[in-house]
């Protein structure tokens, strides 16, 4: 198994720099905000939570389908499924290494990302511990609709449309919590705890529906 | 009858009447496509898998 | 006597689709007749009912709207009990089933948001507010929308079957966690005026329109549901017969 994610993040990090587009796509929308709302650093500093959430969290479904872009590709999934391990614990790898490949830089890059926004360090704190968090979830869950995709050509906003609804509560409890570190009569643990729970639920969740839709995108 | 109210509630009633009478009218449409469709194949002497297998069985 | 004669009817009586083809043939009409007199009924019944202090004769617009917000609902529920017997029970018509009420269920999800948004503006000002049913039923759209999304994606009937119930049954355990997450949005940013999506109290003169229109719309879906069906075996077996006959020319 450690083989096996060892081997997942080299290919992760090798493949067309799939993780340096989601970080310049969170790039691209730290930078577009201030344009939009306008340069108030008061203000951006209020939205800063939510706009790192948000440019993570759709940097992230942008970058699912690269998966299982291997397995794809030269039609190794078959292999895969021979295998001797369950299929989910496999899924759950290559989740998880999917994670250190994508997310990850986003979750590392968020600080950076904080003090353009005029971030303070308890909220940037706050947002980096919530989306170091939260992130997994998207890859767990996203596995789902990368195995159910893994037929098509272009399946990436296919993905997105449908794992969106599904990440909401991650979005949702993620910006709580980071609001309820900087916000004084609101609370940090309860949202924070309940993101914990629920990366914790996706990742059994995901790996178990996507490895059951996968054991016959091959038939 | 509405008061002043009619512009929500007229457009209300239309779109949902023009939905659901949508709904029957795309229904009753696909229906007689494949109807036809099959009709079509059928003159053509296309079989089902089954069907072939019962017109064997009768020789 | 046999045991035959005593067997309770069950779904797999319908399961072969020949039969489900015999059976709702004739059943069609009949409940598009019941459908039709219920919301006749309904829709008389409503007109009927006096304006409501409160809100005016914007009430006439609940009749349409419930039952619309009910039904999509009461379709994903369907759809979801479908995606079980594709995956648990492997009913051959359950993944009919689902494809069929997918699209409908749409239609009424968003018929459901545009009323509301019909009834909210007269009512509370505003065309849309970001407040916990609104948003949950958006969310419900946009699964809608993405299981549309993936029955047209993928080509083969039994990956896409064994995909589209997979999505629908995890996103239908997650909707509790959306609805519940949507709350606790909602209550951390209670807007300025508390909105009363309920109206007052639902007195009978309005509460027994509003369940003939549900019931009526609950029909009117079956009988849909029962067309679309069949429309779906039809197209399948359209589909078999041209690979059957591509097969047979291939091996001539």
């Amino acid at each position: 198994m450690i083989a096996l994610f060892l081997r997942e993040l080299k290919l992760a990090s090798r493949i067309g720099g799939g993780a340096l587009t989601g970080l310049l796509f969170f790039l691209a929308v730290v930078t577009v905000v201030p344009f939009g709302v306008g340069p108030d650093l008061k203000l951006l500093a209020r939205i800063g939570p939510a706009m790192l959430w948000t440019g993570a969290l759709l940097a992230s479904l942008l970058g699912l389908d690269r998966l299982f872009q291997g397995e794809r590709e030269d039609g190794s999934l078959d292999l895969l499924l021979m295998s001797e391990h369950p299929i989910a614990l496999i899924v759950f790898v290559k989740s998880l290494a999917h994670w250190v490949a994508t997310g990850l830089p986003l979750v590392l890059a968020a600080p950076v990302f904080g003090l353009m926004m005029n971030m303070e360090p308890v909220a940037i704190a706050a947002s980096v511990a919530t989306l170091a968090v939260g992130t997994p979830a998207i890859s767990f869950v996203g596995a789902v609709g990368a195995a159910v995709t893994v037929t098509l050509a272009r399946g990436g906003l296919v993905i997105a449309v449908l794992i969106l609804p599904l990440v909401i509560p991650v979005l949702i409890f993620g910006v709580s919590a980071s609001y309820g570190a900087v916000e004084d009569p609101a609370p940090f643990l309860p949202p924070f705890l309940i993101l914990c729970a629920i990366t914790l639920f996706f990742a059994v969740l995901g790996p178990l529906a996507a490895g059951h839709v996968l054991r016959h995108a091959a038939d | 009858m509405f008061g002043n109210y009619a512009g929500y509630i007229v457009p209300a009633y239309v779109l949902s009447a023009l939905a659901l009478v949508g709904l029957v009218v795309w229904s009753v449409l696909d229906y007689r496509a494949r109807r036809s469709e099959l009709a079509e194949l059928e003159r053509k002497g296309l079989k089902r898998r089954s069907q072939a297998g019962a017109d064997r069985a009768n020789g | 006597m046999s045991e035959t004669a005593i067997r309770r009817a069950s779904l797999w009586d319908f399961a072969n689709p020949t039969r489900y083809l015999a059976i709702a043939g004739p059943a069609i009409p009949w409940l598009a007749g019941v459908t039709a007199l219920l919301l006749a009924a309904g829709l008389w019944m409503s007109f009927r009912a006096p304006a409501d202090y409160q809100q005016g004769a914007t009430v006439l617009i609940m009749f349409i709207h419930v039952p619309a917000a009910w039904l999509s609902m009461f379709c994903y529920g369907v759809m979801s009990v479908s995606a079980l017997g594709t995956l648990v029970w492997r009913h051959p018509l359950a993944d009919v089933s689902l494809r069929a009420a997918a699209p409908v269920g749409a239609v009424f999800t968003l018929l459901a948001l545009v009323t509301g948004s019909l009834w909210g503006k007269p009512m509370w000002g505003a065309w849309w507010v970001w407040d916990a049913r609104l948003t949950s039923v958006l969310v419900l759209f946009i699964i809608y929308l993405g299981l549309l999304a993936l029955a047209r994606a993928i080509e083969d009937p039994a990956t896409a079957a064994r995909a589209l119930a997979v999505v629908t049954l995890v996103g239908s355990v997650n909707l509790p966690i959306i609805k519940f997450s949507v709350n606790w949005w909602n209550t951390l940013h209670q807007p300025a005026s508390v909105m009363r999506m309920d109206g007052p109290k639902m007195d009978p003169a309005f509460l027994y329109p509003l369940l003939v229109m549900a019931l009526a719309y609950t029909l009117f879906f079956i009988t849909l549901h029962a067309m679309n069906m069949r429309n779906e075996i039809l197209r399948r077996r359209i589909r078999s017969m041209r690979m059957n006959a591509a097969r047979e020319a291939g091996g001539a």
